[in-house]
């Protein structure tokens, strides 16, 4: 299930987009995404401009081609739904190797496409250079409501825990005789997940407790910021990307 | 270990309509945000980073229907309504898509507000409405506080799966034209069965909650202050 997710896609390493400040790279990864999901569907060449963007990044940042592709692989249940709207949409049909294929849908089909997989790549690299702990430290200078950073450092930091008590359980159900072979583990996981989702927030209980008493106040400490707030030169250079997506947006919006 | 995503991505809903739905999903969670700081105390804030972890762990399990190429997954929504209440609780699932979009690339970041709407206001809202409901007219036993947590959890998930039909008929970039019907079955159904895993992972837990520490249970606490549901037993339950 979740076990490490919290980490799993950070790649360590040391490079221009590593050094940015994780706010302007978030600010940077939602305007591109913006830029991209506003682009007419109809403008094919856009979008290519739109991969070479990502595929610059990606190399900026030390992310390999093949590590994007295969995390892509969790767009796949959308890919599915583009390859049926061809079939299910309406309007003027089009013969495609003797198929008579909707055009809206086949237009549909490669909007999904186009834009959901650039979508995810951008988040992939926002994810792969930035580590969950700077995202919260990000979204906290963006003014997100501290109410809203404070649950998400506790869910990431629960997450372990959670798992770490799923596997707890899971050993000790083990070593009592249970042998959790495919899917039948499951019925021993479901019988037992009240009292996990128990242990575990009785373990997350003393987690917090001990925060309290080493002075949290329900703000991360200055430690975790790190090198400070973005500089404005910072910000000028993560910006290059999400402009360059806009002035191809705002061409292809007049070309077409 | 792979994931599939479900939340809308980019692309399937067009621009205004999202950008109206963003515009509803900040109203929505600003309102949230209010309300949830003095619901947040030192008991409930733990408990709402559990329950963000437990919904962001339980929304891993996918379930893909390939037949009409969608897929759906567990919400949680109930369950955080019942632990949490609505405000934080939405807050909850607002933060785990959020998250979700950024990090992992499951629902794309242009389409959050649909998302939020979807999940997180509409799910808690109906899952809490039912929670209120029932509480009051359902015997004060285990067994009525399991009703009550199976039956809001799988209304919430249907309710929450038509806000995406209804979304799809507003602003959907390719015209079904009589399909939609179609896909308005197919998200009916398939999130049924889901539902029905949903209502009983949320039963489980929250009785599990109530019988050992009936006072971590937000929706016990608030509507029916005098008395927990059941006499604490040893060994939970089964």
């Amino acid at each position: 299930m979740g076990a490490g997710h919290a980490h799993v896609l950070y790649r360590e390493s040391d490079s221009p987009v590593h050094r940015l400040p994780p706010e302007v790279k978030i600010a940077a990864m939602v305007a591109f995404t913006v830029a991209v999901v506003a682009t007419p569907r109809e403008a094919i060449w856009a979008f290519g401009a739109y991969a070479l963007l990502v595929a610059a990044v990606a190399a900026l940042a030390r992310v390999s081609a093949r590590w994007l592709l295969v995390r892509s692989t969790i767009e796949l249940p959308f890919v599915l739904f583009a390859f049926a709207l061809p079939f299910l949409g309406a309007g003027d049909r089009v013969d495609v190797l003797g198929l008579a294929l909707s055009v809206d849908g086949l237009y549909g089909a490669w909007n999904i496409l186009a834009k959901g997989t650039l979508g995810v790549w951008a988040s992939l690299l926002l994810a792969a250079t930035t580590s969950t702990r700077d995202l919260i430290v990000g979204l906290d200078r963006l003014r997100c409501p501290q109410i809203l950073t404070q649950i998400a450092t506790f869910m990431l930091r629960y997450l372990d825990v959670l798992v770490g008590e799923a596997r707890r359980m899971r050993v000790a159900r083990i070593s009592r005789g249970d042998d959790p072979r495919f899917l039948w583990q499951l019925r021993g996981f479901a019988a037992g997940i009240g009292a996990l989702f128990l242990r575990a927030f009785e373990r997350g209980e003393r987690v917090y407790l001990a925060m309290l008493s080493r002075g949290y106040t329900g703000r991360m400490p200055a430690v975790w910021q790190g090198a400070g707030a973005a500089t404005a030169g910072q910000w000028l250079v993560a910006a290059t990307v999400p402009v360059l997506a806009g002035t191809v947006a705002a061409t292809a919006a007049v070309l077409t | 270990m792979e994931t599939l995503a479900m939340h809308i991505s980019n692309g399937i809903i067009n621009g205004p309509v999202a950008a109206i739905f963003a515009v509803i999903a900040l109203a929505a969670m600003a309102f949230c945000v209010v309300r949830g700081r003095q619901d947040l105390d030192d008991r409930l804030a733990p408990m709402a980073g559990l329950v963000a972890a437990f919904i962001f762990a339980v929304q891993m399990l996918n379930f893909p229907i390939f037949t009409a190429g969608v897929s759906g997954h567990l919400l949680g929504g109930a369950l955080a309504a019942m632990l949490v209440g609505p405000w934080v609780g939405a807050l909850c699932v607002a933060v785990v898509l959020v998250v979700q979009a950024l990090v992992f690339g499951d629902g794309g970041v242009a389409m959050l507000g649909l998302n939020i709407t979807n999940m997180a206001v509409i799910g808690i809202a109906a899952a809490y409405l039912l929670i209120a409901l029932l509480l009051r007219v359902l015997p004060r036993t285990t067994a009525g506080l399991a009703v009550t947590a199976f039956v809001a959890a799988l209304v919430s998930v249907v309710v929450a799966a038509l806000g995406f039909v209804l979304q799809y008929q507003l602003g959907g970039t390719t015209d079904l034209g009589g399909n939609l019907a179609g896909l308005a079955g197919t998200m009916a159904v398939s999130h049924l069965l889901i539902g029905i895993g949903e209502g009983l992972i949320t039963a489980t837990t929250v009785v599990t909650v109530a019988k050992v520490r009936p006072d971590l249970v937000y929706a016990l606490r608030a509507l029916k202050p005098a008395t927990p549901a059941s006499v604490p037993t040893v060994g939970g339950v089964r």
